[in-house]
């Protein structure tokens, strides 16, 4: 018989999926799998909205996953947008070759 | 007609020629660039015109002359206006004098003398010329210079001071260099004008300086004045006669004699006269025998109340009159240029007439100066008469045997030779054995410079006959076409000659010796005329203490060395003539020597020409690159220095307080720097360890 699952469970998984998503953020270099693990970390706040909205019995959490999601959509499009004029600029996704802010 | 007041005019005659041929020459005679064109008939107008404006001088001066011999006092100036003024200054003698030269003339025996030596003998040159120039190119330039040259020539004779002096001579320095180089297509003579130009230039300079002492000493340069202060005991100024010792006057009359020794060719610049030759003969004799090289004795003589009162420059006036006479004499005795030997000759006889000015017997110095005129014009224009018999062959070796073809150029240079050599009765004689006596007798006399003057007078018969027989006897030396061709010299060439002839064997008939008292006084005309004017002594003639038994023993001396001289010179030459190149031979290097001219030329190019000239000029080329543009370079350099300095200031320390202010702030900027990699996970992973921080901290607390 499988445990049921709790809020706990949502939280653990949240926590794992931000963690990952963040390692994906500072480790990878390439800017697809870093917009990628933002989205990964987007995710893991929608979870924990909706676990929390779901154990406190209240929607404003799935109200605000919903924006969430909205302006992750919004931002995918920019970062998108971003890195394809950065690729044609600078013929790289490499993030560490993209060091123009550097004195 | 008042000749007296007019003699003003005597120059101007001449002059006016000049002027005419300047304008007028070149239509009168057309082909004048050319030689060997038959005469034209307007070329004579030339031929009248030039030597007819002499004969007019002459006539003048022979007019002003009668009339001065009737003054009681025997000077006669001619102001005519005052040509130079100056400001005025202190002289050394404290007074205030104003520098003034008249254009005026005077008129004394001295100068009456010379304008009648240089117009009479100048006008038989004239008429010469017109023969011997006939066919050359040029006629109308060459009777232009002459004219001008008798035009210089009096002003100097007539001028009644220094300055005006100064001018005729340089003009006839001038009229000479244009008669040197007349013949200007031929290098040669070009270079032998420039050459009489510049040696005489160093004479004119110590000339020129005599004269400004002169005036800084006297205050004024007029010549009855400088007598005048001279006549009243002393100069004015203080310096006192001066018996003894160089003083201010020595040194006038010093720079004077340079003057001297340079328009009269006497030892050390007579280097220009032999090279002179080069100019047409009539030059040769008018200009370097006759007239101008006698302008430096004319102008001792008329110095002699100065060079009274310089007994230490006399005696070098008499020494190196000796010393020129001997010099040029042994030179002469082995040229074998007949125009040569005779250049030398003429600065021999220069030479004594020097030295009867160093002694103090100036009337017998222009005595001899006017004998002079006569015998070596003639020779010159025998010579030249010569020359123009062979066509232009002037080697003495390649003569000979011309005795019977040109019979009248013959005896007039015959008797010419005669009176140079001073056999008794010619005009040579006289006036020579005057000098010798002089220097001999004379207390100022110097008894090595009589002996000197002997030995020089045997040598003077010696080459002068050696010339003769060398020309005119033994076998013709000439090619056969040259000896078909001689011809005696055309009536206008030989006239002259017969009349200088006749004035060498009499003109010294006025100047008889005192020894010879079965004479009248008229026969000593000359000496009555002058010698009271250029007395030494004041009182009794210094002859007078000697035996009259010494003075013919000299005499009878002098004429015996004469005598020997011309029996050498007839052995060698015409009974013996190898005997001559034996002896030549043996001789070697002395004759090898003389031959060259003792190499004085060659000392002084390399002393002068070429040490001081060409060294000078080189020292002063280095002068300029080392010093000169040394100082260019150095402060060049110097400001290279300061400005690589001042770069390195700017560099290091001005630049560098700016570059340590960058350095500071870059160095301290650096631990900064190396927190902004540019890269945005950095950044990122700073912000979640930050966030982790505070995450953990608001959970542990």
């Amino acid at each position: 018989m499988l445990h049921p699952i709790t809020t706990t469970h949502y939280l653990a998984l949240s926590a794992a999926l931000l963690l990952i998503g963040t390692m994906g953020v500072l480790a990878r270099r390439n800017i697809v799998i870093i917009l990628m693990s933002i989205e990964l970390i987007l995710n893991a706040v929608n979870i924990n909205l909706i676990a929390f909205s779901n154990h406190l019995r209240n929607v404003n959490g799935q109200v605000f996953a919903i924006f969430v999601i909205t302006a992750a959509v919004a931002e995918a499009a920019v970062g998108l947008g971003i890195l394809i004029a950065l690729f044609r600029n600078k013929e790289t996704l490499q993030a560490d070759e993209i060091d123009l802010l550097k004195w | 007609m008042n000749f007296l007041d007019s003699i003003w005019l005597i120059p101007l005659f001449p002059l006016a020629g000049a002027v005419l041929m300047l304008f007028l020459g070149k239509r009168l005679d057309p082909q004048g660039g050319q030689a060997g064109t038959p005469i034209p008939p307007r070329k004579a107008l030339i031929s009248l015109l030039c030597p007819g404006t002499v004969l007019v001088s002459f006539l003048f001066s022979a007019g002003a002359v009668a009339q001065l011999a009737s003054l009681p006092e025997k000077v006669h100036e001619v102001v005519k206006f005052t040509w130079l003024t100056g400001l005025p200054f202190i002289t050394q003698g404290g007074t205030t004098a104003q520098f003034a030269a008249d254009w005026g003339f005077l008129l004394d025996p001295l100068s009456s003398v010379m304008i009648l030596v240089v117009t009479g003998v100048g006008f038989l040159i004239h008429v010469y010329s017109v023969g011997y120039m006939g066919h050359e190119g040029g006629y109308y330039r060459f009777f232009g210079y002459l004219n001008l040259f008798v035009f210089f020539m009096l002003m100097l004779v007539l001028a009644n001071n220094y300055a005006l002096m100064f001018v005729g001579w340089e003009g006839v320095g001038l009229c000479s260099y244009l008669l040197i180089g007349f013949y200007f297509h031929k290098k040669s003579a070009g270079d032998a004008g420039k050459k009489a130009f510049v040696v005489n230039r160093i004479g004119d300079a110590g000339f020129i300086l005599g004269i400004l002492l002169m005036f800084a000493v006297f205050g004024t340069v007029r010549f009855l004045d400088v007598n005048k202060a001279l006549a009243g005991g002393g100069v004015p100024s203080g310096p006192a006669a001066e018996t003894a010792g160089f003083g201010v006057l020595s040194a006038i009359t010093l720079l004077l004699f340079i003057g001297a020794t340079g328009k009269s060719a006497q030892f050390p610049l007579y280097t220009w006269l032999p090279d002179a030759m080069e100019g047409p003969t009539p030059v040769s004799a008018l200009i370097h025998a006759a007239t101008m090289v006698t302008a430096g004795v004319y102008m001792v003589a008329r110095s002699h109340h100065l060079f009274r009162l310089a007994p230490e420059t006399s005696m070098i006036v008499a020494v190196i009159g000796a010393f020129t006479a001997i010099l040029a004499a042994s030179i002469a005795l082995v040229q074998n240029d007949i125009k040569r030997v005779l250049a030398y000759s003429t600065i021999s006889q220069l030479g004594y007439m020097f030295m009867a000015c160093g002694v103090g017997a100036y009337w017998v110095a222009i005595f001899h100066l006017y004998t002079h005129a006569f015998f070596k014009a003639l020779l010159f224009l025998g010579s030249g008469s010569v020359i123009h018999a062979l066509g232009g062959e002037q080697d003495m070796r390649k003569m000979g045997g011309l005795k019977d073809k040109i019979p009248v150029t013959h005896w007039t240079m015959f008797v010419g030779a005669l009176a140079i050599a001073g056999i008794p009765g010619l005009a040579g004689f006289f006036s020579k054995d005057e000098i010798l006596w002089q220097v001999y007798s004379s207390p100022h006399g110097i008894k090595a410079v009589y002996i000197v003057g002997v030995i020089t007078a045997g040598m003077t018969a010696f080459y002068m006959w050696r010339l003769i027989f060398m020309t005119f006897y033994g076998a013709p030396r000439a090619d056969a076409h040259t000896m078909a061709h001689v011809h005696e010299s055309p009536k206008v060439m030989t006239i002259p000659l017969v009349l200088l002839a006749a004035g060498s064997a009499l003109g010294g008939w006025i100047g008889v010796p005192k020894l010879w008292s079965f004479l009248p006084e008229t026969f000593r005309a000359f000496e009555h005329w002058l010698e009271p004017y250029l007395s030494v002594e004041a009182a009794g003639h210094a002859a007078e203490h000697h035996a009259a038994s010494t003075e013919w023993l000299l005499m009878g001396l002098s004429v015996a060395v004469a005598l020997t001289g011309i029996a050498i010179a007839r052995r060698l030459y015409v009974q013996r003539p190898e005997q001559a190149e034996a002896l030549g031979r043996a001789a070697g290097p002395v004759y090898t020597w003389a031959l060259n001219k003792w190499y004085v030329d060659e000392a002084y190019d390399f002393l002068f020409v070429n040490g001081l000239g060409k060294g000078g000029g080189n020292a002063l080329v280095s002068f300029d690159n080392r010093v000169v543009d040394g100082g260019v370079n150095g402060a060049g350099w110097v400001t290279r220095l300061t400005s690589s300095l001042s770069i390195w200031w700017d560099t290091w320390i001005v630049d560098g307080a700016v570059r340590l202010t960058s350095f500071t702030v870059k160095l301290s900027s650096y631990p900064m720097r190396v927190l902004q990699t540019g890269s945005v996970q950095a950044y990122a992973l700073v912000m979640v360890l930050g966030a982790a921080v505070l995450f953990g901290y608001y959970l542990m607390r």
